[in-house]
């Protein structure tokens, strides 16, 4: 009996423990982050393996999200008679919704993993203390660059996401299904608003950038040196960023189209 | 690693092609192209029903759009709903005579202001009307002989509200009921 609670006591204690360490290295790298302006090629070293490295994931599924959504609004506007909203309908749910999201998903995927294995195998192999010992700090040289490198290249994946949805659903809708080519954009002009929905998918995914590479960064700094320790914390990269993701999602979604 | 040139191209054209999504985003996919930047002139309406109407909503004219509602309030003097609406200034020659409609684009669809083009008052035309009644000569000095247009802070008189469904068929009803009534009275 004893023993159970103490054993909840513990994980709670680690619970908050890794919370905490969280967030003093979320600030570390924050304060970190003015370090990088002279020394700008890292970030961009960085913003090449996390975005460009991932534009054929996004590109590709981008494309069919939106093929599969031209496809399926058609199939229930159609009985409505209102398949002229299909625009509507596809430009709405991905730069809202799917955009952010499912990029955000791909990006955990793709980029957080790869993040989390290379910063976890660096201290596994000793090269985080081996900086430390130089006197560099490794937050600012490694975790700090890649950070910053998530979020710059989070919104423009997902941008890219949502311009390449709504091109598969106009081919599939106009192109496969025969809906009025006018009729796609021009419903699609009137009912998409600049502010209230694409910066508003904007906001979503540079939240979702933070948060997914905050993971990601932390997780490996974070992680057991061992080879064990390191496949653990890939793992909870992946899993702790798409539920972050998606609970953040409802928040967000609640807050700015709650009303 | 690759050489530094080919990262850095790399990134560019990935940084390009981001912004170029986000400029389609803006201007293919959302209403940023028709947002205009003069500020148009502002008139405002008197509908005893408004329901349906939303801020943003289109102000037309022969189905052209001329502008956006911009504030729908309830004035508690005359309870009737007072529609603001923006008209973009190229459109500064409206006749004041003009009289507004709320409609609904489609059988389900959206609401929007239909305006329809009435008679310009001018002043003199007036004075020269009344002059020749009373047989007197038309006294034009001071006056500025010119059709009255809508400007800023305009009201339009004439207006119709919403038509709401439920009243309708009310109405429908309660016409429908009648006629049988008097009907079995005939047979009686």
């Amino acid at each position: 009996m004893i023993g159970t609670i103490q054993h909840l006591g513990k994980a709670g204690l680690n619970f908050f423990q890794r919370l905490g360490r969280g967030h003093i290295l979320f600030f570390n790298i924050l304060a970190g982050v003015h370090v990088l302006v002279p020394r700008f090629n890292l970030v961009i070293n960085q913003v090449y393996s996390v975005g460009v490295l991932s534009l054929l994931i996004i590109v590709v599924s981008g494309l069919f999200v939106g093929m599969v959504l031209g496809l399926q609004g058609y199939n229930t506007l159609v009985d409505f008679g209102a398949e002229e909203s299909l625009g509507v309908v596809v430009a709405l749910s991905l730069v809202r919704e799917l955009g952010p999201v499912v990029t955000a998903l791909l990006f955990a995927g793709r980029a957080g993993s790869a993040l989390t294995a290379e910063i976890g195998l660096m201290k596994a192999t000793e090269q985080l203390s081996a900086m430390e010992m130089m006197a560099v700090d490794p937050v600012r040289r490694v975790l700090a660059p890649r950070f910053l490198a998530g979020f710059i290249s989070m919104p423009l994946l997902a941008a890219i996401f949502s311009a390449v949805g709504v091109l598969g659903g106009f081919f599939v809708g106009v192109g496969l299904l025969g809906v009025d080519d006018g009729a796609y954009w021009s419903q699609m002009q009137a009912k998409v608003d600049m502010y209230d929905d694409i910066n508003n998918g904007v906001i979503k995914s540079l939240v979702f950038g933070v948060v997914v590479t905050w993971i990601a960064v932390f997780e490996g700094y974070d992680a057991v040196p061992t080879s064990e320790g390191v496949s653990r914390a890939t793992t909870r990269t992946v899993v702790h960023s798409a539920l972050a993701v998606l609970g953040l999602d409802f928040i967000l979604t609640a807050l700015m189209f709650g009303d | 690693m690759m050489n530094t040139r080919t990262v850095e191209i790399w990134v560019g054209i990935f940084v390009a092609a981001g912004i170029a999504a986000l400029f389609m985003l803006a201007m293919k996919v959302s209403n940023l192209s028709a947002y205009t930047d003069d500020n148009g002139y502002e008139i405002s309406a008197r509908f005893d029903d408004a329901s349906g109407l939303k801020v943003r909503s289109p102000v037309t004219m022969a189905g052209v759009t001329l502008g956006r509602v911009t504030d729908i309030r309830f004035d508690t003097n005359g309870y009737q709903a007072v529609v603001t609406m923006q008209i973009e200034s190229k459109y500064n020659t409206l006749p004041d005579g003009t009289s507004a409609n709320i409609y609904t684009a489609g059988l389900l669809g959206e609401k929007y202001v239909g305006l329809l083009p009435g008679a310009a008052t001018d002043p003199c035309e007036e004075e020269k009307l009344a002059a020749e009644l009373e047989g007197r000569p038309p006294e034009l000095e001071g006056m500025e002989c010119r059709p009255g247009y809508l400007a800023q802070g305009s009201k339009i008189q004439l207006t119709q509200g919403s038509l709401v469904l439920e009243k309708l068929i009310a109405q429908f009803v309660s016409k429908f009921m009648e006629s049988d009534g008097s009907k079995q009275e005939t047979e009686k």
